[in-house]
């Protein structure tokens, strides 16, 4: 029954616009509904599973299976069999079978944005303008980087067998952020899909079949979080791409932790979109729409909490309700709606309880007066104000349609607002006067900033987090380092066994230019804020000659100093606002006044290593590794990336903040300084724990740092047992990054407690190095986080 | 003197069959429910505060056509509402009494009767909103049109480039208003806006209003030639402010004419002068707009950022000539199912 003309003409509704389902349908009744997984290039036959339904209907729409271990054992297999050849093809071959899996998802847009839509409930319009596109466009990209993999990369080579577990709130716009730049680089996959959205996936998984990918470049593994627990532990995979939350990125650190596995992590937010009065306040309301109803705000990075300069909120608040009034929800396969279903009933009852704690807690809920579907699962757009950041909807990620607003009153305040969070996936900063934005941008903590913008994505810009949102970048030059590792054919520097312990000789402790007179005794403390501290045990600790003689005494540093060096480079964190310039010249003068010592420090290496030689080769190497850094300090620069839009998008190395460096017992002056100097250079404050069998050169640093013009706390030194004192490191929350140089044992423990808040870690599970002519630009990336801010311009 | 948004004016409103336009149901002005804009007092700093930031507007009009759709039955009552708020127009200088009155017949019947049946109407209802004309050419079109109801609108004030002397651009306003025309789509003096001497325009558009009397006055900006869409938006703000009854971006001539960024930034003007005064105006996209999907597409910006009384000629307009002629094969195809061609509509 048509609807008459002379009616709608009152009103003029918009009506229905429903895209067909038809084709989708006629595609899963040919596969009888019922999935297996594809491993070795081929689909198992479908098995014992779970239904995958559509949240529009809450109707199944097909079975899938779930893996066994067997399962996963042999796609690992599979994966591992094939890898060799895929990366042995070369770049060219490899960007052929990339760009013809781009052309394949451009083929087959529609069937992939429907499918898509069916499974996951979000609107037709998002599948096919924006997820399935970016899909495309990320292929292409890639099969760039393969072709020109050897020359962009040279010395760097595939990790191997990549295990890649992936949300279900971008199914396949995640997986090709996940595939494409692994395959570029020659690594073969495993990959499971999130267990409500797993079609997409085995679509993908015919179309490299149709393309004619080889056999085990790919495989889809489907099943629950046990089937991702498998990957994760497999022996067979080298390196776990992880995207999601936050909770199961801490399992799977501590599941991978000293086990060499490669890992990376896009995890959880609570992104800020902060408002300025200078913003163009209509335009901050479609951002608000863009960044928190774009995929019912289930998005990693939604700008979820809103902060409004309190001059402007009251306007705002108006404009942005109006707004929300025009939303429409419903049937995510009409083309004219904005919000569709949420994925699972699980996900809605978690943002249903969050928003009546929030309610419980003193906030002020504001819907829009339409109703939602009642089939199917779906949440209204939600506004929730009277919000402090102690509210609980303030702090945790609702990962649904709800948006929570606060207000400020300096752009000083907006700033710390935004940083108040544990997380640090993106952020969304709104004015039009560029002091404010770019100020604003570059001090929030947040791997991703658009300005005046938010939730613009491309294959050729890097999208990553800080703090607990994760570590890695997916995108972008920066993004297939998560993918290759340097192929290193240097020796190692040799290394040195630690002193055996003998009884005490008290006689070469101190020093004396007199034989006649006994010496003048030296008492080295812990270097803590710039002065020397005492430790806080207010004991010491016997250093060792070769012969087990005691030579000298240390100061046994406990968890106390960590925690006080960790202050005191906390309070240095004004080093990353220092010029490059500025932080080179601090460390020229550092290796001024350490070769002006060279006699001295060889002679203090020695004295524990017993070889004189290599010790003052070891000063020698020292030296030329500050030199290097401090060159490097203003070289080490960012990039403007090529992103599809008028827009500078620019990729910002950022210091990473306080970084531990637990030093091997190798060259125990050289290895500090080649791990500490990149880290100085690059803006971060550092902990140090040297190595415990040798730390004479350490400590004889102390006066070095104090002449050299080393701000207090910027170079913090701690000396102790080294566990202990990595353990603290690695479980503070207040320390970004811990390096640990110490052996495997402890450099998994490092892994596994560094879980507590996903601080980066860069461990040498005692695997030998050659300390003198470490790869720089690995140090550099180290000591370094890249940002990217998107400022679309426009006059 | 009636004209096009007084509900006893025998204009499209107050049709037959609830196909009338529907009456604003926003909040009145305080000076009355469907009282024209009288203006406010000049306001520089409300002016100099206004911002557009230009690519999140382009980003917004360039997904809006994206977002929103109208299909099947809901698509035919769409066009055939924007046939009611078009503005029928010829600005050549071959413009000849008869060519004029060929227009004027195609106003009085946009559409065929045939369709205009299938689609339930009555051909009464479906008229355009005003013919467009220059000065001359306003007494052909008034007497073409007499006992219609569709009001005669004259472009004035040196149109298009409005660089004559400012007492003639008086002088040709009150001819034309003499000759019959209910409406005048004036063109500003962009150096006014270009140079930021706001006054000056707020002044000039304040006399342009005063010397169309009952009138209704359409301010046409010539966005194409304001260089930012932060000018577009303070110029939309002073002529609002003076009391133009429209605003309108652009009269045709100049390179770039309508386009949706600089719509969505005259909407949110229109929209920020209301909440801030009480007061509801108009607006004409002018100048390029040659297909039923565009037509939609400025349809559905009024509807999502002005809402419903803008989806109606007393607050809208869609300045045009050739876009009639898709909407007819459009409808055609709508009622017969089949593609159309433009041979079996009638010429205007």
């Amino acid at each position: 029954m048509p609807a008459p003309i002379p009616d709608l003409l009152t009103t003029l509704p918009y009506g229905p616009a429903p895209e067909s389902p038809a084709p989708v349908d006629a595609w899963l009744d040919a596969r009888g509904r019922r999935f297996g997984l594809f491993v070795d290039g081929a689909f198992t036959p479908p098995g014992a599973g779970f239904d995958t339904v559509n949240p529009a209907t809450a109707r199944p729409i097909a079975h899938i299976t779930q893996a066994a271990a067997a399962d996963v054992d042999a796609a690992v297999a599979a994966a591992r069999r094939a890898q060799p050849a895929w990366a042995a093809l070369g770049g060219h071959a490899r960007a052929r079978h990339l760009y013809a899996i781009a052309r394949h998802v451009q083929k087959h847009s529609r069937h992939l944005a429907v499918l898509e839509t069916l499974d996951n409930g979000k609107p037709i319009r998002e599948t096919r303008d924006i997820d399935v596109p970016l899909v495309a466009r990320h292929f292409y990209h890639h099969a760039g980087w393969a072709q020109v993999m050897a020359d962009t990369l040279p010395g760097h080579g595939p990790v191997g067998v990549v295990g890649q577990i992936i949300p279900w709130n971008f199914p396949l716009l995640m997986l090709a952020w996940k595939v494409a730049p692994a395959l570029a680089m020659g690594n073969t996959v495993v990959l499971k899909p999130a267990e409500w959205t797993s079609l997409t996936a085995l679509a993908f998984a015919e179309l490299c079949r149709d393309i004619g990918l080889p056999p085990g470049v790919v495989n889809i593994v489907t099943g629950d979080g046990a089937v991702g627990e498998q990957i994760v532990r497999h022996p067979g995979v080298d390196k776990i791409a992880f995207t999601g939350s936050t909770e199961v990125g801490r399992l799977i650190r501590a599941a991978t932790a000293g086990s060499g596995k490669q890992l990376s992590l896009e995890l959880g937010g609570k992104s800020p979109f902060v408002v300025f009065d200078s913003a163009d306040l209509d335009s901050a309301v479609e951002g608000v729409v863009d960044a928190i109803w774009f995929n019912q705000g289930q998005v990693c990075c939604a700008g979820s909490r809103l902060l409004v300069q309190e001059s402007v909120a009251p306007r705002l608040v108006d404009k942005l309700k109006a707004r929300m009034e025009t939303l429409r929800v419903g049937d995510p396969l009409d083309k004219a709606i904005d919000v569709g279903a949420i994925v699972a009933p699980a996900q809605l009852e978690t943002i249903t309880r969050l928003v009546r704690q929030g309610e419980a807690e003193g906030a002020t809920v504001w819907q829009p007066a339409a109703a939602c579907p009642a089939d199917g699962y779906f949440y209204p757009p939600t506004l929730l104000t009277d919000v402090a950041p102690a509210s609980t909807v303030a702090q945790v990620e609702i990962f649904g349609p709800v948006l929570v607003a606060m207000t400020f009153r300096t752009p000083a305040e907006a700033v710390a607002l935004a940083n108040n969070t544990r997380y640090g996936l993106a952020a969304s900063v709104w004015s039009d006067d560029l002091n404010v934005a770019l100020d604003a941008a570059r001090r929030i903590k947040a791997g991703v900033v658009w300005v005046n913008s938010t939730n613009l994505f491309d294959a050729a810009a890097g999208f990553g987090g800080y703090r607990e949102s994760g570590f890695g970048r997916e995108g972008g030059r920066e993004g297939l380092f998560e993918y290759v590792r340097p192929i290193d054919a240097r020796p190692p520097t040799p290394a040195r066994a630690p002193a055996p312990a003998l009884p005490a000789s008290t006689s070469a402790i101190g020093s004396t230019n007199d034989p006649t007179l006994p010496p003048i005794d030296r008492t080295p403390k812990l270097f803590i804020g710039g002065r020397q501290a005492r430790p806080d045990s207010g004991y010491s600790r016997p250093v060792h000659d070769p012969a087990g003689r005691t030579v000298a005494e240390v100061g046994d540093g406990n968890r106390k100093d960590i925690r006080n060096a960790v202050e005191a480079a906390r309070a240095a964190a004004g080093w990353a606002d220092r010029s490059a310039h500025a932080r080179a010249q601090v460390l020229y003068y550092v290796a001024e006044n350490l070769a002006a010592r060279r006699d001295a420090f060889a002679a203090r290496i020695a004295l524990t290593t017993g070889d004189a030689a290599g010790a003052a080769a070891e000063v020698d190497a020292a030296v030329d590794r500050l030199f290097t850094f401090a060159a490097l300090a203003d070289k080490h620069d960012g990039a403007v990336h090529h992103t599809p839009l008028r827009c500078v998008t620019l990729a910002m190395p950022e210091a990473v903040g306080t970084i531990g460096i637990v030093c091997p017992d190798a060259a125990p002056l050289l290895a500090l300084v080649a791990l500490a100097a990149p880290a100085v250079a690059m803006g971060n404050a550092v902990v140090v724990v040297p190595s415990p069998a040798h730390p004479l050169a350490a400590v004889e640093l102390y006066s070095v740092l104090e002449t050299s013009d080393v701000p207090p706390g910027v170079v913090n030194i701690v000396t102790g047992a080294r566990d202990p004192l990595a353990r603290t490191l690695a479980e503070h929350a207040d320390v970004d990054a811990v390096w640990h140089f110490g052996d495997a044992a402890g450099g998994a423990m490092v892994e596994a407690a560094s879980a507590g808040n996903l601080k980066q870690t860069w461990v040498g599970l005692g695997r030998p190095r050659d300390w003198s002519r470490a790869d720089a630009d690995t140090c550099l990336r180290h000591a370094t986080q890249v940002k990217n801010i998107w400022v679309p311009y426009g006059a | 003197m009636p004209h096009a948004d007084d509900p006893a004016a025998d204009t499209a409103a107050g049709a037959p069959n609830g196909a009338a336009p529907p009456r604003p149901d926003a909040p009145r002005a305080p000076d009355g429910a469907g009282a024209r804009n009288p203006g406010v007092p000049f306001d520089l700093g409300w002016v100099e505060a206004a911002r557009v930031n230009r690519s999140a507007v382009e980003r917004r009009a360039a997904t809006l056509p994206g977002r929103r759709t109208v299909k099947r039955e809901w698509q035919a009552a769409w066009l055939v509402r924007a046939v009611q708020c078009m503005d029928l127009t010829t600005l050549a200088g071959d413009d000849t009494p008869g060519s004029v009155a060929r227009l004027c017949a195609k106003a009085r019947r946009p559409v065929r009767d045939d369709l205009v049946a299938a689609l339930g109407l009555v051909p009464g209802d479906v008229r355009v909103a005003a013919v467009c004309v220059y000065h001359a050419l306003v007494p052909t079109a008034v007497a073409a049109l007499r006992g219609s109801g569709i009001p005669v609108a004259a472009v004035s004030t040196g149109f298009p480039a409005g660089q004559t002397p400012f007492d003639l651009k008086l002088r040709e306003i009150e001819a034309s208003v003499r000759a019959g025309a209910r409406e005048i789509d004036v063109v500003i003096s962009r150096r006014h806006a270009l140079l930021g001497d706001w006054q000056a325009l707020y002044d000039e558009v304040c006399a342009f209003r005063a010397a169309c009397g009952d009138a209704h006055v359409k301010t046409i900006l010539a966005t194409g030639e304001l260089g930012t869409l932060t000018t577009v938006l303070r110029a939309s703000l002073v002529c609002l402010m003076a009391g133009a009854d429209f605003v309108k971006t652009s009269t045709g001539k100049e390179k770039v004419n309508a386009t949706l960024p600089v719509g969505l930034v005259m909407a949110r003007a229109i929209r920020a002068y209301r909440e801030a005064t009480g007061h509801a105006a108009g607006f004409k996209p002018a100048g390029g707009i040659g297909t039923a999907r565009q037509a939609l597409d400025w349809l559905i910006l009024m509807k999502e950022e002005l809402g419903g009384p803008w989806l109606a000629p007393e607050r809208f307009r869609l300045g045009a000539s050739t876009l009639l002629g898709d909407i007819e094969r459009q409808l055609e195809h709508h009622v017969t199912g089949a593609y159309s061609a433009a041979f079996r509509h009638p010429m205007g």
